[in-house]
């Protein structure tokens, strides 16, 4: 049997949102390559809602899946509701994860909740928006 | 699609001749060698042909080798049998640091049972310096256990050297052949070894079974006790089969070896010459001259090598990775962070390795998948992102 999902593969294969925003509203890095897998996200935001999502992965299949799957739930969402996206949820989504990789990979809602966080901060210190 | 499968150390096929060796002993030739009829007569014959073609392969006699289940059991046998026949006179042994598992576990295992184990650290090529073997010898050392050469990194030791310093020091030296056995010329006098693993799937025989040599007058403790199979050595009804298939991939690999080396070798050196000149930031693991023939192995920076496997078998390359993610682990690869290679270049660990069947096509098709996969992955890397904007990282 195949490690990962139909649907992991179509993620992995064909990934969603791949890329940088030029001056996001908001950045955020989790992971280090010792233990395989780094995620960037960069958000834009408008009227609290997630305009653009997109993210840089450096990992294994899973993690780049789970990336790609995390931009999309999160594309639209309002920042409260995409702060709700779980690492469970995400995994739910792609029919899925092995085991051994559930932490290590499944670091995407991590990453985009930092990116509001960072958000949410420079919008406490006063900045645009 | 192209099929291209370059992941000959994880397993080579089954000759046809090999396979047609073996199929009167999944059929009417069923006996058990034990036995005293013309049953056990046919088997028994059949093995008693296996073990000469494989002391043959290896310039040992036949009543050297013990066959085992395969290359994992030998070296296991080897390191555990060798150190406990000898635990009256030491508990000492010393292991290189880029030892397969089954060695390096072994070891770790007899650690538990009391004894003491040191490491021997390898150059940037993987290249054990048999001087710092000598530096780690004790008055209690009784066993050393230091590969032939290294299926992952593709480096061949410098046997005789270190052979030489345990002989002077009057120590059982084994060596672990899996990946060369078969592959390569190794004969047990010239190595000057006390015992030698090698396995069957390594040289187109079939999986499960493996030898080990044992040079006369060198006591070993079984692993296995019950009958008497093998000298008493390894209980257990023979897999008499998978024997026979080994001794004839052993007999064609004796026959056909300089022409394989030959076929393989200049594969490998194409693809090493080549990929790095496609793909910038790709560097050579391993030995530049002093590697198997068939294998072409590379850390391609800022990219992870399961996502490479994974691409390039959606393309028909089947390959291997010693990246933390593609091991079930979860570790980067033991030989690559030995060789001083940093976590990061070692995540993007990518291994061919070519066996008889590969042409010249499957090298070119490989220089034409590969480029476009590692674009594709270094465009969503966010190191490598970090690399063009401010030049980190780079090696």
């Amino acid at each position: 049997m195949p490690i990962y999902s139909e649907k992991v593969m179509e993620y992995f294969m064909n990934p969603r949102n791949v890329g940088e925003i030029d001056n996001p509203d908001g950045v955020g890095e989790v992971g280090n390559p010792v233990c395989g897998d780094m995620m960037t996200f960069y958000i834009k935001v408008k009227d609290k809602r997630l305009e653009d999502v997109k993210f840089k992965t450096f990992g294994c299949g899973a993690a780049i899946a789970v990336s790609s799957m995390v931009s999309e739930m999160a594309k639209g969402k309002t920042l409260d509701e995409a702060k709700k996206i779980t690492p469970e949820l995400v995994a739910k989504e792609l029919d899925g994860l092995p085991k051994n990789k559930f932490h290590c990979s499944n670091l995407g809602a991590q990453a985009l909740s930092k990116a509001i966080d960072s958000y949410l901060k420079k919008q406490a210190k006063g900045g645009k928006k | 699609m192209r099929k291209v499968y370059l992941d000959h150390a994880a397993t080579t096929p089954l000759l046809p001749e090999v396979r047609e060796a073996m199929l009167p002993y999944l059929g009417e030739l069923f006996g058990n060698p034990s036995c005293l009829h013309d049953w056990g007569d046919a088997a028994r014959e059949a093995m008693d042909t296996a073990r000469e073609q494989v002391a043959e392969l290896i310039g040992a006699s036949a009543d050297e080798i013990i066959f085992t289940g395969s290359g994992t059991e030998s070296n296991n046998f080897a390191v555990k049998g060798l150190a406990l026949a000898q635990q009256g006179r030491g508990k000492h042994i010393i292991v290189s640091a880029i030892e397969h598992f089954s060695v390096l576990h072994s070891a770790k295992t007899l650690e538990k049972w009391g004894f003491e184990l040191s490491e021997v650290p390898v150059d940037r090529y993987g290249v054990v310096d048999p001087d710092e073997v000598r530096k780690r010898i004790r008055k209690d050392t009784v066993l050393v256990s230091v590969m032939h050469a290294n299926g992952e990194a593709g480096t061949i030791e410098s046997i005789p050297e270190i052979a030489r310093i345990t002989r002077e020091n009057n120590i059982s030296f084994h060596t672990d052949a899996i990946a060369s056995a078969g592959t390569v010329p190794v004969n047990v006098k010239e190595l000057g070894v006390d015992a030698l693993s090698l396995a069957g799937n390594q040289f187109y025989g079939p999986k499960g079974v493996g030898a080990l040599y044992i040079r006369q007058g060198v006591r070993v403790m079984p692993l296995l006790d019950g009958g008497v199979q093998e000298e008493g050595r390894r209980a257990g009804t023979e897999n008499v089969p998978a024997i026979v298939g080994l001794g004839k991939a052993a007999e064609l690999a004796t026959k056909d070896m300089a022409s394989r080396m030959k076929h393989l070798g200049y594969l490998r050196d194409r693809l090493l010459n080549e990929l790095p000149a496609r793909i910038d930031h790709a560097v050579i693991t391993g030995h530049p001259e002093n590697r198997l023939p068939g294998n072409a192995s590379f850390c391609v920076q800022f990219i992870e090598g399961e996502s490479m496997l994974m691409l390039l078998n959606s393309q028909g390359v089947a390959v291997t990775s010693g990246s933390a993610c593609t091991s079930r682990a979860l570790k980067a690869s033991h030989v690559l962070i030995a060789m001083g290679l940093s976590h990061e270049i070692a995540q993007g660990s990518v291994l061919f390795t070519f066996g008889i069947d590969n042409t010249e096509k499957d090298v070119d098709y490989v220089l034409e998948v590969l480029p476009p996969i590692v674009e594709k992955l270094r465009q969503m890397s966010p190191l490598y992102a970090k690399f063009i904007k401010k030049g980190e990282g780079g090696a």
